[in-house]
């Protein structure tokens, strides 16, 4: 008998100390975010984000040939949690092809943790910028078009983050 | 003498010839490759405008020299529409944001307001003899759309990352401020000799 309540006071103790170190962490992230007061603001497309889009880009494990990793987040506005099974259409000029051609555009989706990660081939300027596109438009949040730029046209990387809301 | 055509012939035959040896153009089609090149030829003919019409090449007349200028200011427009048709048909939705001032490259505004005053100049050379413009009121109107053609190629091109090589590019655009603020130097000194002279008497 005795090891039994022991047992459930100790799970209770242990239930008790999660959920502190939770809300700390929760608050302690919140505020180390920008605009907590509203919480996490969501992502504002990019000037030129949508250019040389094709709807509907198939959701592939490889972009051609590979090299370039491109990678990111999906969050949700206000409380930040991760979206995961979002669709992110991703496209860019590439060593294997221009933007508007549809083999340079293929889509992923978002892991449990929000976080995707496709590879793709070598990203190279065009328009006189190193840049790459990408897409969240599957309607069940408002559609985003992001058009990061690479430190460097040698970069064999390049990330970009969503934060969603609702549509 | 010729060592000034010498220079001439370097600061726009190296970029164009390392622009040709560039690794970028095995990834680009054709017509992309045309338009960027026009825009490397409009900025060595940036070069040789004020060259010419300061009368610093030698061997050239007064008068061939300003023959000259005129039919390089025209190639300079032609290069410029090559320039821009050729980027529009390669990426449409890049040209359309550009040429609305809504491009996120920082590059873009600068490249059409060059663009737009180079039209300006070659639309109004080829009316001034029917517009009956003097050669005060010509200057008053060319010289600060020059200027802003000059300022605006340079800050374009500088700010690009393509096809040309960095130093033989920031060189030509070097050379082209070096001479654009030497004949407008000359211009001036010459302009106040005038008034000196006409003061006196």
């Amino acid at each position: 008998m005795t090891i039994v309540v022991l047992s459930r006071r100790s799970l209770l103790a242990a239930g008790g100390s999660v959920l502190a170190t939770g809300v700390l962490a929760a608050g302690a992230s919140g505020l180390l975010l920008p605009a907590s007061a509203d919480g996490l603001a969501p992502t504002e497309t990019m000037t030129g984000g949508a250019n040389n889009y094709r709807k509907g880009a198939p959701v592939v494990d490889r972009i051609g040939k590979g090299g370039f990793w491109m990678s990111g987040t999906v969050r949700r506005a206000g409380d930040g949690a991760p979206l995961a099974g979002q669709r992110i259409q991703i496209w860019a000029h590439t060593v294997e092809g221009q933007e508007h051609e549809p083999q340079s555009h293929g889509a992923t989706l978002t892991g449990k943790d929000g976080a995707f990660r496709l590879e793709m081939p070598q990203i190279i300027p065009i328009f006189g910028q190193p840049h790459g596109h990408l897409a969240y438009d599957s309607g069940e949040f408002k559609t985003v078009f992001l058009r990061p730029i690479m430190r460097s046209a040698k970069d064999t990387s390049l990330e970009a983050h969503f934060v969603l809301q609702p549509a | 003498m010729p060592l000034i055509w010498a220079a001439l012939a370097v600061a726009i035959g190296v970029p164009i010839a390392l622009a040709a040896a560039s690794e970028q153009l095995a990834w680009r089609g054709p017509v992309y490759i045309l338009a960027g090149f026009a825009g490397i030829v409009a900025l060595g003919l940036v070069l040789v405008q004020p060259l010419l019409i300061g009368g610093v090449l030698p061997g050239l007349s007064a008068y061939r020299a300003r023959r000259a200028h005129h039919w390089i200011g025209d190639a300079l427009a032609l290069a410029v529409v090559i320039h821009v048709a050729g980027l529009w048909f390669t990426s449409p939705p890049d040209m359309i944001d550009a040429l609305t001032f809504s491009s996120p490259t920082p590059f873009s505004p600068f490249g059409v307001v060059a663009m737009w005053a180079i039209f300006a100049v070659a639309v109004l050379a080829a009316l001034r003899r029917r517009l009956g413009l003097r050669l005060r009121t010509w200057r008053f109107v060319h010289i600060p759309l020059a200027l802003v053609i000059v300022a605006c190629s340079v800050v374009h091109c500088l700010l690009i990352e393509g096809t040309m090589e960095s130093i033989s590019k920031a060189v030509l655009c070097a050379a082209v401020l070096a001479a654009t603020v030497k004949v407008m130097a000359d211009l001036w000194r010459k302009r106040m000799v005038r008034s000196e002279t006409v003061a006196r008497q």
